[in-house]
């Protein structure tokens, strides 16, 4: 099993959702997060003048699903999210230990 | 003379208007601080509701308002509110009670002072705050009101109009707040640092509530119901609007028309009107709020931005700026047509009104400056006038008020 984490731009979530969904990835955390990197950052306007602002907010969104399904996952993430230009995000992949459903118990596999 | 009921209603209603422009201030000043300060710098507006609407009946009104002393301050006869009641005053507001007339008055003690707590917001201490503001009501506010608008008081002797308040209000608090900067330093972090606004809605909503309260400061100056309010009143409303199209103009030449920008305009467009409104034609609040919102716009660019002073909501470029240029634009516009108490202005071939409106522009300025940087200087040497390192990462809602603007991850 493996953990998806992958930051998106914010306009880019309908997409990257729906995509998924239709691979049968239903299930999925999604939360506001704030960062940078070669994008550097944007300038916002005070009441006269500007100032930058270097961590800008993204969407994390992550999923869990089996060894043999992250590379279709992965590619209908960046399918959806990609826009060529700076800031686009990135992906994560880590091992998980293990899985549990809250409501049943289920572990690992049948929890996903 | 007796009392008439329509001049009451005017003037306790207006007072009521002017009340709600210091919560409305707290919004305004309270959206543009990062979160971590929002309640803080909302207590620094509001409490001056309390505070100095104590002290005001206690003897802040007879400073200003008492028997003249030489022309520089009221005395002790009206202290505690002695002999101030339902009859109207001899030389004030003679058609209302003269209790209508000092609570009038106490309005605009009141947002005085809060409008300086813009400058020091994020880092000042409360307490000190609270001991600089009882100190600055009294030994600065109180001479400077009783000067422009007390009976005997120099400036109205020499004829320094200000009709509402330009000079007492808005050229005394911006030129303090500028004293104040300077003693009290940076907050950490500026400039470099962002320091975003925590919510912008709240901003537009405390503008809101400015301009409706400032119908009541401008046209209840006329302190009768007729037609000086009406034309005072429509003035405003013009200055207001012309402002806050220009600066909306001038942000959106320089990227993009932003909301903040565009009612920061529509305040500083009522600064500036606020000691011409009762004498010039309401059409000439079209140049005075159009040239308010650039001098102030690019005052900010000069201070902010460019020489790193932290006045950090710019009172000084808002209303010290907007509050000179609108005392000076009262010498150049103003005309008897509107108001036989008044004077013609320089548009009219008399440009010494011009001169005395220069000479309370810098007897004001110069005096709020010397003595706010002489009680500030006093408030820091004994107290300490700036919370200390930790507290002000944490922030002040925490540090000061033991409370924050927003409530746990639980809803």
């Amino acid at each position: 099993m493996k953990k998806i984490e992958a930051i998106i731009r914010e306009e880019r979530l309908d997409a990257v959702k729906k995509a998924l969904e239709e691979n049968s990835y239903f299930g999925m955390t999604v939360s506001e997060v704030s960062g940078r990197g070669k994008q550097k950052g944007i300038p916002l306007q005070w009441r006269a003048g500007e100032y930058r602002v270097d961590l800008l907010p993204k969407l994390k969104i992550e999923l869990v699903v089996l060894d043999e399904d992250v590379s279709v996952a992965v590619d209908a993430i960046i399918r959806n999210s990609r826009t060529g230009e700076i800031g686009d995000g990135k992906i994560f992949i880590l091992p998980v230990e293990s899985v549990v459903r809250v409501r049943t118990g289920d572990r690992d596999e049948g929890a996903i | 003379m007796p009392v008439s009921p329509g001049d009451t209603a005017w003037l306790l209603l207006s007072s009521a208007m002017v009340m709600l422009m210091t919560p409305g201030l707290a919004l305004f000043y309270g959206g543009m601080v990062r979160r971590k300060n929002l309640l803080s710098t909302i207590m620094m507006s509001f409490v001056a509701l309390g505070l100095v609407g104590v002290l005001w009946v206690l003897y802040g009104y007879s400073l200003s308002f008492g028997t003249d002393n030489g022309g520089f301050i009221g005395g002790l006869n009206f202290i505690g509110l002695m002999g101030v009641g339902q009859e109207p005053s001899a030389v004030y507001a003679t058609t209302v009670p003269h209790l209508a007339f000092m609570i009038f008055q106490a309005m605009f003690a009141i947002i005085t002072v809060a409008l300086i707590t813009g400058a020091v917001v994020e880092r000042i201490k409360f307490s000190s705050l609270l001991v600089f503001s009882a100190l600055w009501l009294t030994v600065v506010y109180c001479p400077v009101a009783h000067w422009v608008w007390g009976d005997g008081g120099w400036l109205l002797n020499l004829g320094a109009l200000d009709f509402a308040g330009g000079t007492v209000v808005h050229i005394n608090a911006g030129v303090s707040a500028l004293a104040l900067v300077l003693l009290l330093g940076r907050r950490r972090g500026f400039p470099g640092q962002a320091m975003e606004p925590s919510n912008i809605p709240l901003v537009v909503l405390g503008a809101g509530l400015l301009w409706f309260g400032w119908f009541g400061f401008n046209a209840g100056s006329a302190l009768t119901a007729g037609g000086l309010a009406s034309s005072a009143f429509v003035a405003t409303n013009i200055s207001a609007a012309m402002a806050a199209c220009t600066w909306m103009v001038i942000s959106w030449l320089h990227r993009r028309p932003t909301v903040l920008g565009t009612v920061t305009g529509a305040v500083v467009g009522l600064v500036a009107i606020t000691p011409a409104a009762g004498f010039v034609e309401p059409l000439a609040a079209i140049p005075i709020g159009g040239i308010a919102a650039i001098i102030s716009y690019y005052g900010m660019l000069l201070l902010k931005m460019k020489l790193g002073m932290d006045d950090s909501l710019d009172v000084f470029a808002c209303h010290g700026l907007g509050g000179i240029w609108g005392a000076l634009a009262t010498g150049i516009f103003a005309t008897v047509t509107v108001n036989a108490g008044g004077a013609d202005g320089l548009l009219l071939g008399n440009g010494t009104q011009l001169l005395k409106q220069l000479v309370g522009v810098v007897s004001v300025g110069g005096f709020a400056f010397v003595a706010t940087w002489v009680l500030g200087k006093l408030v820091d040497v004994t107290i300490g006038l700036r919370v200390g390192e930790t507290e002000e990462m944490v922030g002040l809602d925490i540090s000061q008020h033991g409370e924050r603007a927003y409530g746990g991850l639980l809803r």
